[in-house]
């Protein structure tokens, strides 16, 4: 019922990572156990984040939630669009709601799509 | 302990309800997105299940008078088929719950908040036997669903599936109606701010009452949206005897304390009616989300209160809450929430949060 692409890996928190492009998000299941997210908070370009490290933070009307990095990296970019319309983290999770670009090196020992669907399941 | 569920919890569950423990009782938070069903209440319609509210029945030749003596408003003017919101006070006049007091011919209907029920019916008995008055309390929550109906469709749907009369309801008016077939206790209240009815009906044929109304269903999670727009308060977060003892004059109800009448609390609140305190709204002019417990300070970084309630208003799309704050402090008066550390620009505002309400 959960959408999860293939070529995406996850971490068990709930984020995923594309190792072609870098972008970094939540899931589908994340963003539907988190309801209307209100509110994202994001690192500054360049940070440096640890695989596991608390990267920001999404809010929904009735929660908080940290966001952690999948892999170790370095932001490359934030979506800015999150600033005014939050809400895409809901409605698009895969695409226009990403949160940050990772520089990084390989996806570890994340899960992958079936591993996921394994751990949410 | 086994928390409460209301009469439809199943059918909640199937309808995809993802549920919260509210006041002892397990409640819908939402039905897929609190967004969207404010969104319906203030546009169109909306439909809350709050069987979790309480519903003490009071008969009895002095149901009227033991009624009037625990609460802080005047009940002994109040006709039948009228209600009355009014805060239960204790001798300090703290705030203990607020109800609603519906004056019935054969008594009186008080509606306190979840989980408040029997508090207030060992509170209703107790004074009664102290006061040595004839009165019988009947604790009926369990055995009632009450139903919430809001929103600006309200008085045509309500005519549609009850009876034509209903439009004729004044604002905190009730009378005895056939809705879809079942007797039911219609009133014309809420918590959302919108027009809107509050339903009783029988636990046994509230699917009935439910089912009769087709529009968007709601759970607490945009039920406390709509209030926190209107500024109203939430029994346990802008009150609460233990954890954030208040006065009416503090959370900013003083209008609905009748000092010419006698009530359990009256001499207190008489030389409490200029509080050092007083429930404010606050809106941020920065994006964050200002939630219950988060520090409110000056310019200069000074505490000036807690946040009570706090939210991203869904209709003003901007972050909006309420914090016990100096009493002097004036509409426009710069005020930072502090959220994880970083304060966050806002002012003092008028509540309701809303214009023309």
């Amino acid at each position: 019922m959960f959408e999860i692409p293939e070529n995406l890996y996850y971490s068990e928190s709930h984020e995923w990572i594309d190792p072609e492009t870098g972008r970094v998000g939540i899931t589908d299941f994340a963003q539907d156990e988190l309801g209307d997210v209100v509110f994202v908070e994001l690192p500054a370009e360049g940070a440096e984040l640890r695989a596991g490290e608390e990267f920001g933070v999404v809010e929904s009307i009735k929660a908080v939630s940290d966001v952690y990095a999948p892999t170790d990296g370095t932001v490359r970019a934030v979506n800015d669009a999150l600033a005014t319309q939050p809400e895409l983290v809901n409605e698009d999770p895969f695409g226009e709601g990403w949160l940050l670009e990772l520089e990084h090196e390989g996806v570890g020992e994340l899960l992958d799509a079936a591993a996921y669907r394994e751990q949410i399941e | 302990m086994a928390l409460r569920t209301p009469p439809l919890d199943e059918r909640h569950a199937a309808a995809g309800a993802k549920t919260t423990e509210f006041g002892g009782w397990e409640m819908p938070v939402h039905f897929g997105s609190i967004r969207e069903e404010h969104a319906a209440v203030r546009e169109s319609l909306g439909k809350f299940d709050v069987s979790h509210m309480g519903q003490l029945h009071v008969f009895g030749p002095d149901a009227v008078a033991l009624t009037d003596r625990l609460v802080t408003a005047d009940i002994t003017s109040l006709s039948p088929g009228r209600a009355r919101y009014t805060p239960v006070t204790d001798a300090e006049g703290v705030i203990l719950d607020d109800v609603v007091v519906y004056r019935r011919e054969s008594g009186v209907l008080v509606v306190p908040n979840a989980g408040h029920d029997e508090e207030m019916a060992t509170r209703w008995d107790a004074h009664c036997e102290e006061w040595d008055l004839n009165v019988e309390v009947q604790n009926a929550t369990e055995s009632y669903g009450m139903l919430a109906v809001q929103g600006p469709d309200a008085e045509d749907t309500l005519a549609d599936a009850g009876e034509e009369s209903l439009r004729d309801l004044s604002r905190f008016g009730h009378a005895d109606a056939t809705v879809a077939g079942i007797d039911c206790l219609v009133a014309r209240t809420g918590y959302t701010g919108e027009d809107g009815y509050e339903l009783l009906a029988p636990a046994a044929e509230f699917e009935t009452v439910w089912d009769a109304f087709d529009c968007q269903p709601c759970g607490l999670g945009a039920r406390d949206t709509l209030r926190l727009e209107m500024g109203y308060l939430l029994s346990g977060q802008e009150f609460d005897a233990e954890s954030n003892p208040r006065t009416p004059y503090e959370a900013g109800i003083g209008w609905t304390v009748a000092l010419d009448s006698e009530f359990v609390g009256r001499d207190a609140l008489a030389d409490a009616t200029n509080p050092e305190e007083t429930l404010t709204g606050i809106r941020l002019a920065e994006r964050g989300v200002p939630r219950h417990g988060y520090d409110v300070t000056d310019e200069d970084g000074y505490l000036l209160g807690t946040v009570t309630s706090g939210t991203v208003s869904p209709t003003l799309n901007t972050p909006i809450a309420l914090a016990y704050l100096p009493a002097d402090l004036d509409v426009g008066a710069d005020v930072g929430v502090v959220v994880r550390g970083d304060r966050k620009r806002g002012t003092v505002v008028e509540t309701p949060f809303l214009e023309d309400y």
